[in-house]
């Protein structure tokens, strides 16, 4: 690595081959695909909505690797009761 | 006891699994192992060239497999290692000529002839590969410390596990200490941390390794060679010993050290 890499902050290449490798396994291992990892997470966001209100935009959903078992992980943060009342109440008072 | 059948693979091709096989039989039957090489790789028949026995063959795995000559005739004794014997893949064939059962068969047949039956597995995860893992009691999964050799280690190691043969044993060959060091090469820690299984061997990359395949001498037959080194660990290791891996750091010229030493490296 260069010191014009390091000046630039340019990735090493051998960083970048793990973190790109780290991704292609977990598409070979699973035979999912980015996009079906992506409708799998919309319908789990529109299946768990219908139960309790969520906080889509800071969920995080994705597979991760323990060994070589892979793990679909999905952590789904429930809005706060009170938060939800209010939010509800909003509407009617105008 | 019966002999262990280790069969060598690695799903890409050119990642050094002949060499790896050549190495090992070459280290274990100096140690005393007597060990039979089996080349898999129908109709690309290198282990020959590699042993330096491509001048001795008569008869193939296909000419035994199918009755034309007995399994000692198709044994090609070494030159220098009188434990050591090659049968050789047949050429003019295709891999449609061995089955499963066949190798099961040879394997069976050699068990108890031997103490290693050492199988070099074509490339690719077909019908020459599924041959090969057929009879094997270990896998060695040979890889290099880059991206498509790592992927394609995976996915066989996928289906080694599918095929109840053992996640197997990882040969991360050719690593380049140096390239290492600069960041500008995968480490074995990543390669390992990456597919998750048994390590039994770090080759360095090695020039020797180059010539002695010139020679048809493996370069394990070096007592100076770096790679030969690592191929007499791991062939201890498959002997059930316990060696330390190799301080790859430590490799270069006395030069090479100096500079290292004075931080220029």
């Amino acid at each position: 690595m260069s010191f014009f890499d390091k000046l630039f902050g340019r990735k090493n290449s051998a960083d970048s081959a793990k973190e790109r490798l780290q991704l292609v396994l977990v598409h070979d291992r699973t035979d999912l695909t980015p996009a079906e990892l992506e409708s799998l997470r919309d319908d789990l966001v529109a299946t768990v909505s219908r139960h309790v209100d969520i906080d889509v935009t800071s969920m995080q959903f994705g597979v991760e690797h323990d060994g070589r078992l892979q793990r679909l992980v999905a952590d789904i943060p429930i809005k706060s009761a009170s938060r939800r009342k209010r939010a509800s109440r909003k509407p009617k008072a105008k | 006891m019966p002999a262990q059948v280790v069969t060598v693979t690695s799903g890409k091709g050119g990642v050094g699994k002949t060499t790896a096989v050549a190495n090992l039989a070459v280290a274990l039957a100096s140690n005393g192992s007597k060990v039979v090489c089996i080349d898999g790789d129908i109709g690309l028949r290198n282990l020959d060239v590699i042993l330096g026995l491509e001048n001795r063959i008569v008869y193939d795995i296909v000419d035994v497999i199918e009755g034309r000559c007995r399994l000692k005739q198709a044994m090609i004794k070494d030159k220098k290692l009188p434990n050591l014997y090659l049968i050789p893949a047949a050429q003019t064939r295709d891999k449609n000529a061995v089955s499963a059962s066949d190798m099961n068969r040879l394997a069976k047949d050699l068990r108890s002839e031997c103490d290693f039956v050492l199988i070099d597995s074509p490339a690719g995860i077909e019908r020459g590969f599924k041959n090969a893992i057929a009879p094997a009691d270990r896998v060695l999964v040979v890889t290099n410390p880059e991206i498509s050799a790592v992927r394609d280690a995976d996915r066989v190691i996928g289906i080694l596990e599918a095929e109840d043969k053992g996640p197997g044993a990882l040969i991360i060959n050719r690593l380049n200490p140096a390239m290492v060091k600069r960041q500008e090469m995968l480490s074995a820690d990543d390669v390992l941390d990456l597919l998750a299984v048994e390590l039994i061997g770090i080759v360095p990359e090695d020039e020797g390794v180059l010539i002695g395949s010139n020679r048809g001498a493996p370069v394990a037959m070096d007592p100076k060679s770096r790679a030969g080194q690592a191929f007499r660990n791991i062939a201890r290791r498959l002997k059930g010993e316990d060696v330390p891996f190799l301080d790859l750091e430590s490799s270069g010229s006395l030069w090479e050290r100096i500079q290292r030493l004075a931080g220029r490296r």
